[in-house]
């Protein structure tokens, strides 16, 4: 997950934040990290160019996106049957 | 139109390393760090527990951090109602700091992280988000700090009844070079607290740093 969490940086251009930073199962959204719905589509970019994964539909992205380890999760389970 | 008398009851400063309240050094950045270290320093001296401040572009970093600083110990929403508060800011750089990472991430992939910045007023809409504010707020665009029109357009604002409270100031921010004064002014006046005139904005703008009056 420590690398997901550098990749998440690098996307959102998240300035001085340090992966330890980031617990594994903080809120990405709203009260947490407070991201927003373009960081939404910078995250779905990331998916797609890192794992070559796809969301299959857009409704996925508030259960995937919840927190780091959601994400790791979708990853874990999707790797190798891309829908791209 | 009421002619009434507003009153600044804070004011704020964040410039050369240094973070100042009503005048008073309250913290002081490392020698040599370049201007997001130094805004991150402050974020985590003021504590303000608010991650979003990681994305934002050190423009809008920097009239939050201002801000923090000057409502430090006020809550507005006891006071005011949401749309009573407003803010009216401005720079002489717009959102060039941000135009250029943007420009420069073109290159690859454009960013939309980095493309909700190329604005100027988007620090307003930080602050108003952390703060909860939904009055009247205006960024305008000057070569210097123009003390005569602030005080015009706020106090238009307050004559208006438009507002009863208002954050206003420059806050600037290019590269290494930046700066943010910010003034809490208020129809009511408060204990220390100073005449909105055009010249009481002259005199906290240069002092605020140890800049001298005159």
């Amino acid at each position: 997950m420590a690398d997901l969490k550098k990749q998440i940086i690098a996307q959102l251009n998240l300035k001085d934040l340090k992966p330890e930073d980031i617990g594994d199962d903080q809120p990405l959204f709203v009260e947490g990290l407070g991201l927003d719905s373009i960081d939404a589509l910078e995250l779905i970019v990331l998916l797609q160019q890192e794992y070559k994964i796809k969301l299959a539909n857009a409704e996925e992205g508030q259960s995937v996106f919840r927190s780091v380890r959601t994400m790791a999760q979708y990853i874990t389970d999707h790797q190798g049957k891309s829908t791209a | 139109m009421k002619d009434e008398q507003a009153y600044i009851t804070a004011y704020s400063s964040v410039a050369r390393r240094s973070a100042c309240r009503n005048g008073n050094i309250v913290f002081q950045g490392d020698e040599n760090v370049n201007t997001g270290d130094f805004l991150t320093s402050l974020y985590k001296y003021l504590g303000a527990d608010y991650p979003k401040l990681y994305k934002m572009d050190n423009l809008s970093r920097l009239g939050f951090l201002a801000v923090e600083l000057l409502l430090t110990g006020r809550n507005l929403s006891e006071n005011y109602n949401p749309e009573e508060t407003g803010i009216v800011l401005s720079n002489a750089n717009a959102s060039l700091d941000a135009d250029v990472n943007y420009m420069a991430s073109v290159k690859n992939i454009p960013s939309p992280a980095l493309f909700v910045y190329t604005l100027p007023n988007i620090v307003i809409g930080e602050i108003s988000i952390r703060h909860h504010f939904k009055g009247e707020n205006a960024f305008f665009v000057s070569e210097k700090f123009d003390e005569a029109f602030m005080h015009f357009y706020v106090t238009d604002l307050f004559s208006r009844a438009a507002l009863k409270a208002c954050i206003c100031g420059w806050v600037e921010c290019f590269r290494d070079d930046y700066k943010a004064v910010v003034w809490l002014v208020e129809n009511n006046s408060r204990e220390g607290a100073l005449p909105f005139t055009i010249d009481q904005i002259h005199k906290s703008y240069l002092l605020s740093n140890g800049e001298t009056n005159g």
